[in-house]
């Protein structure tokens, strides 16, 4: 019984892993892959895990998957934000289909400050992005 | 049973997702596509790792994927401290 559960997690674990490389290869845009990269495949690895922790069936193990777990869980949504306020700095293109980018504008590209907080001027400077079609 | 299935099917579905990821690593048009395809496939890795744990009983393998997930995490903040530091 408990290897038919361990089957069937690691089955929906390997689907959504695939899930997110196909999502990788086929999305138009930087920030739609980072959301299928970052959040499927995390999704994909924790069932692989809890089939690891189903299958060893140990004290020593279960602790261990657990522990990637939750590292896995506090990690990933910090590294796909650091990396997409990088990208929207460096100028990476939005998808012409996008109706909607509400931090045109509002980037100060010197200091890298929201308007808002102490110093920053952005009105003054251009955003890189491009155009977002209004229609 | 769990372990000659995760040989035939599991192993060999996951293999195939890294070499979508790799495509798109070689064919992204800038370095930031390049960094989030590098951290899929380190992610990626560390389920190929899991299941192969699995797949040869050796359950210290688990102790591998914990580690890969933490250097994987620090190379790719480290990546978007240097590619946000070089648009000022």
């Amino acid at each position: 019984m408990r290897d038919l559960i361990a089957i069937i997690f690691i089955i929906i674990g390997a689907a959504f892993m695939l899930i997110s490389a196909i999502g990788v290869i086929r999305l138009p845009d930087l920030y739609l892959r980072m959301s299928a990269s970052t959040k499927s495949s995390t999704l994909g690895v924790i069932f692989v895990l809890l089939a690891a922790a189903l299958f060893f069936d140990e004290l020593s193990v279960i602790s261990r998957a657990i522990a990637a777990i939750a590292f896995l869980l506090l990690t990933a949504p910090v590294a796909a934000h650091r990396m997409g306020r990088a990208a929207y700095f460096n100028g990476v293109p939005l998808w012409e289909g996008t109706r909607y980018n509400d931090l045109r504008g509002k980037y100060d590209q010197k200091t890298h400050l929201l308007s808002g907080s102490d110093g920053a001027k952005p009105e003054s400077s251009l955003d890189k992005t491009q155009e977002v079609i209004t229609s | 049973m769990l372990q000659t299935f995760g040989f035939i099917v599991i192993l060999p579905i996951l293999s195939i997702a890294v070499l979508l990821t790799l495509f798109r690593l070689i064919k992204g048009p800038t370095l930031p596509d390049r960094v989030v395809a590098l951290d899929l496939m380190t992610t990626l890795g560390i389920g190929v790792i899991a299941a192969y744990a699995i797949v040869y009983h050796e359950p210290i393998f688990l102790d591998v994927a914990l580690i890969v997930a933490l250097v994987s995490f620090l190379g790719t903040i480290a990546f978007a401290y240097y590619v946000e530091k070089g648009t000022k």
